[in-house]
């Protein structure tokens, strides 16, 4: 019974006769993915536009309405050795291109009035010198003006609503100085000119506005990136579930057009993306993911499943209930929301430097213009001033500061297989001194291995590979993916909850439940050397052999617990599995904390007592049960095999079969912060040198120009040593 | 001096072109791809047969 797939939830009407979708593509990496993708797809007729976008992975395409069915479009791709999924873009991050757009217009009309500001400041700052009439000098102050007001209006937006936001609820942050000291700057100027003074500052303001839009363009960009990453996240996990409609026709659909009340089909070795109740069929489900029990559970008639569940033998059908009742995953979704608002109180670096930034610079800007007043000088004078060391101490090279290295870090986190989810992440990554992992999923790889493959003849494993191929059961595939074998045998017959069996060169082969095979003895002697394995037997004519099956550790998962414990860091297993199962996996890899069967309250109350003694935590956990962990813990991490729920809540997921990203996460963070704090301290240092000659009052619009580009050009090149970490070091 | 009536208003008109060339090229998206954009440049041969329907 072939399932049709619907996927008209995602297809877009553009109108006149014209449809839109839009996939995400697994594995475009290169120009030439690119050029194959879009070739390949425009070559169907009827296809008007197939575009790809390398920064999102993602293919947009159109097509005439008619014939053309959109799931035609994944098995194109699929023959070209692409995964595809259809994508449905979340609102934030469509907020998040819109807000990115608009800092980037923002930019772009900035570096415009800078450059023209610029061409007629030049002319004043040499001629003022000599033969430049007076005249001419206003004429050019005055077009200045024309350009830098309306251009300062319209850049400032980002800078001035902020501020104003933080105004309202009584706090300062960067954007309150910045915005002050634009604003009285281009009033001051605009005074002077009609005064016919000497100095205007239009250009110092304006080139300000260009700087620091830089900034928060490469902050929102990186932004963007990680949500665009999440979304793609969400949509390569592919919830689909598989709905009878009517007389036993089936279809699949995305989970978003299941209603509570649907009947789904739940097949063997399908992970069930809902939560209901089963009505029909028996079978054994492994809740692992929800709640790191690694046994299987019976399911039959009555027996509540949640979303996150695998099928392990039998078909399951499943009456949909409405939003998730089940006492478990509320029972999560309470200790979630808690958690998350706990989080959110972290303090950014940036945001605590304007702490203290915006009141020192207010207050010395009035203390020099008192300062002139007392000793004898105008008022003018002094504002004038006050007013330019408002200027030289505007924070752009600390605008740049943070943002900056943010971006060269996580596009270096990227290359090495770590994906942000959100953007203060590295900082509070860097303070890290206590990791908890869980060991299901995390520290094990998520899928069944054949641990005893050496001992099996080559020829055997082969054909138990093509008979296991016949079957869905993860155990099944595990003997087919230690096998590599690609061709499945023909009149295989499954048993439900047995196994499977077939003739070849007219000898019976089975494979299955070690008493389907005859094979209990041999299964004992497996079982009673590592009672953590899946014993599967494969009986060909006479012949028996049994297959071990287990989650095999992560390749490198040693090495990476002794490079944790040599940078200082302690490690330790938190787990929701049996005693037995996590003092093994704790002691092969070295950990001499771990702490078994422990629900979700009680993996937060472990990480808020570790808390309670001063440690900064880092959670590493893939499972339904650990989100509330991940969300308890200063920062959170997720394989990509983790639970929607729990990949959600972490701050960065990582790729791949090793643990290694967990380690270089933390290294770059580490030079991140190392260098954040650094680029401050040099921003302050410039701040240091040019306060005393703004505040003697010999400040003009050149050394203002000067050096505020120059300190944020040695802010930004500093930013790029985020790129690499010492190899082998701390 | 007189020469400034005339290059004053030429550099800025220049300028607005600039402007407004950057402002159109963000309307019509030429910046969401900014990775891609990049390799298209050095690709070939055109990548894709685009025939827009009206």
């Amino acid at each position: 019974m072939q399932a049709t797939r619907d996927f008209s939830h995602y297809v877009r009407d553009l109108g006149s006769g014209l449809s839109h979708i839009d996939l995400a593509v697994e594995g475009v990496s290169c120009a030439g993915c690119m050029s194959k993708i879009e070739r390949g797809l425009s070559a169907i007729p009827d296809v008007t536009l197939a575009r790809v976008n390398l920064t999102d992975r993602r293919v947009a395409l159109e097509w005439k309405r008619g014939e053309l069915d959109p799931a035609g479009f994944i098995d194109r791709l699929a023959e070209l050795g692409y995964k595809a999924y259809p994508f449905e873009r979340v609102r934030a991050e469509t907020v998040e291109a819109d807000n990115s757009r608009f800092l980037l217009r923002c930019l772009g009309i900035a570096a415009f009035a800078t450059m023209n500001v610029m061409m007629l400041s030049i002319p004043v700052w040499t001629g003022s010198a000599g033969d430049m009439m007076p005249e001419q000098r206003d004429f050019f102050h005055w077009l200045s003006a024309l350009i830098a007001l309306p251009a300062a209006a319209y850049a400032g937006q980002p800078f001035f609503r902020s501020a104003f936001r933080a105004l309202r609820t009584g706090n300062v942050n960067m954007d309150v100085p910045i915005s002050i000291g634009v604003t009285l700057a281009l009033v001051m100027s605009v005074a002077e000119t009609l005064r016919h003074a000497e100095h205007t500052y239009f250009d110092a303001a304006i080139m300000l506005l260009t700087f620091l839009l830089v900034g928060r363009y490469l902050d929102q960009s990186m932004r963007l990136k990680t949500r665009a990453v999440a979304g793609n996240l969400a949509a390569l996990k592919a919830e689909t579930a598989t709905r009878l409609t009517g007389a036993g026709e089936i279809s699949e659909v995305p989970v978003a057009a299941i209603r509570p009340g649907d009947i789904v089909l739940l097949r063997p070795g399908e992970r069930c993306a809902v939560d209901g109740t089963v009505i029909e069929g028996r079978s054994e489900i492994d809740q692992s993911l929800i709640t790191g029990e690694t046994l299987y559970a019976a399911a039959e008639q009555g027996t509540a499943v949640y979303a996150g569940s695998l099928n392990v033998s039998g078909t399951l059908r499943v009456r949909v209930s409405a939003a998730s009742e089940g006492t478990l995953l509320a029972e999560i979704t309470r200790l979630l929301d808690n958690a998350v608002q706990a989080r959110s109180r972290y303090v950014r670096l940036a945001d605590r430097a304007s702490r203290l930034y915006a009141p020192v610079v207010h207050a010395t800007a009035l203390l020099t213009m008192l300062g002139w007043v007392l000793v004898g000088a105008s008022w003018h004078d002094a504002i004038v001033t006050g007013i330019a060391v408002l200027i030289i101490t505007c924070p752009c090279a600390l605008g740049l500061a943070i943002p900056t290295v943010q971006t060269v870090a996580s596009g270096a986190m990227f290359r090495a297989g770590v994906l942000l989810n959100s953007g203060d992440a590295i900082e509070r990554l860097a303070e890290v001194d206590h990791v908890i992992f869980d060991k299901t999923g995390t520290l094990t790889l998520p899928e069944l291995d054949v641990v005893n493959s050496g001992s099996v003849p080559a020829d055997v494993l082969e054909l138990a590979g093509r008979l296991a191929l016949a079957s869905h059961h993860p155990v099944a595939a595990a003997v087919a993916r230690a096998s590599n074998a690609k061709s499945p045998l023909a009149g295989i017959v499954e048993q439900p909850g047995q196994g499977v069996r077939g003739f070849v060169d007219g000898v019976e082969v089975r494979l299955g439940r070690p008493s389907f095979c005859d094979a209990d003895g041999l299964a004992m002697e497996i079982l009673s050397l590592d009672p953590e394995v899946s014993a599967v037997a494969f009986r060909r004519g006479g012949m028996c052999y049994v297959f071990a099956v287990r989650q095999r550790v992560r390749p490198d998962a040693r090495a990476v617990i002794s490079a944790l414990q040599a940078r200082g860091i302690a490690v330790e297993i938190v787990s929701g599995d049996r005693e037995p199962a996590v003092l093994a996996a704790a002691g092969a890899l070295g950990i001499h904390e771990w702490r078994a069967g422990m629900t979700p309250a009680d993996k937060i109350a472990r990480i808020e007592d570790l808390k309670g003694q001063g440690f900064k935590v880092m959670m590493v956990g893939d499972g339904l049960n650990d989100a509330p962990a991940l969300a308890a813990a200063h920062v959170a991490m997720s394989p990509i095999s983790a639970a929607h729920l729990s990949q959600a809540t972490a701050d960065l997921v990582f790729l791949g079969k090793p643990l290694a990203p967990v380690i270089a996460a933390i290294d770059f963070s580490r030079k991140a912060l190392h260098l954040m704090r650094q680029n401050l301290w040099l921003a302050i240092g410039y701040n240091l040198l040019a306060v005393p000659i703004a505040i003697s009052g010999v400040v003009t619009p050149l050394i203002a120009a000067a050096a505020m580009s120059g300190s944020s050009l040695l802010v930004m090149l500093n930013a790029l040593r985020a790129r690499r970490v010492a190899q082998g070091r701390p | 001096m007189e020469v400034m009536v005339i290059l004053v208003p030429l550099a800025l008109g220049l300028g607005l072109v600039g402007l407004l060339g950057f402002l159109w090229s963000l309307k019509s998206g030429q910046y969401d791809d900014l990775e891609g954009a990049g390799w298209r440049a050095i690709a070939d041969d055109e990548p894709a047969r685009e025939d827009r329907a009206p």
